[in-house]
């Protein structure tokens, strides 16, 4: 057994408006000099700290719980699990 | 006839519900703490508003697994009536009890203020006595209230006829102005503005009698005493 990271990164799907990301964007960093950004989309970051065999393993045990417990809400959002040694 | 008033730990309207409920339409209600069940000889159930778990995770989303949103689940197939004001529509949208989700309304800020909804399905225990397209004015408190569904799930719900209420004006960002929808059988009601606040006209500036409807309505469905 081995103790593993899993950044489990909450964002919308694709087409639901961000109006977070678009005021960053817009109201900061395309007022400044940074014209070459052209999207930013806010996230939620959940980091566990699991124990598992390996991180095949830890990522589909991360993945169950946030389906199975709603982590995300399946109507908007989309989960993206990373795994990284601890 | 006896109605439920469930408390999670950050609700907030409990009292003004259970206010509403007893002192001015003389119904029997009584409190039920999230952690235990519901008793059987309960006629409908109301999920007030709040913050739930200082809507951590976000709104509702961690009060939809508490122990008594199993007994909710339970009633609600069995077509007690049900509703769930602000909070507690976005505890019904988390259980899966009504489809969608609540995002943060398009202004990002926390609105407090008076709108009106036009009533689009009076088929409802909460609508039946009010006219189709009747206004009604109400507040609204709320920062995670822009309701959202993709298209086949609005299209879905046109045809079942589960959008009871829509905002008379745009308001937060929500899918076609909607405020309130209900489930398939249309038992399970939510909605994110305060009937519980606008009732009386003491601290109802326009007009008090049509949100004084919704619940004359639930009165209507589930009698009036024991």
């Amino acid at each position: 057994m081995a103790i593993f990271n899993v950044h489990v990164t909450i964002e919308n799907k694709p087409g639901i408006s961000d109006p977070e990301g678009e005021t960053i964007l817009n109201d900061l960093v395309l007022k400044g000099t940074h014209s070459s950004i052209s999207k930013i989309k806010t996230a939620k970051m959940l980091k566990f700290t699991i124990k598992e065999k390996d991180k095949k393993i830890a990522k589909a045990k991360v993945q169950e719980i946030c389906d199975d417990l709603r982590i995300y809400n399946p109507m908007v959002s989309k989960v993206t699990i990373d795994v990284f040694d601890a | 006839m006896k109605v439920g008033v469930i408390v999670f730990p950050g609700s907030n309207c409990d009292r003004d519900m259970y206010h509403v409920l007893t002192d001015v339409f003389k119904l029997d209600a009584e409190y039920f703490w999230h952690e235990k069940g519901l008793p059987k000889n309960i006629d409908a159930v109301i999920l007030p508003g709040g913050f739930s778990y200082g809507d951590r995770l976000r709104s509702g989303a961690i009060a939809a697994h508490s122990p008594i949103i199993n007994d909710v689940r339970k009633m609600a197939e069995k077509g007690i009536p049900i509703l769930g004001v602000c909070n507690g529509f976005q505890i019904l949208v988390e259980a899966g009890l009504l489809p969608g989700a609540l995002l943060k309304n398009t202004s990002l800020n926390f609105m407090c203020r008076w709108t009106s909804l036009i009533v689009e399905n009076n088929k409802t225990p909460f609508t039946n006595k009010l006219k189709l397209h009747q206004k009604i004015p109400i507040p609204i408190a709320n920062g995670e209230g822009r309701y959202y569904v993709d298209e086949l799930t609005l299209k879905k719900l046109k045809k079942n006829n589960q959008i009871v209420f829509r905002y008379s004006e745009v308001v937060n960002g929500s899918t076609d102005r909607i405020a309130g929808v209900c489930n398939e059988d249309g038992n399970v009601v939510g909605m994110m503005p305060h009937p519980e606040r606008a009732t009386e006209s003491a601290i109802n500036p326009i007009d008090n009698k049509p949100s004084s409807l919704i619940f004359e309505s639930l009165i209507k469905t589930i009698g009036v005493k024991n």
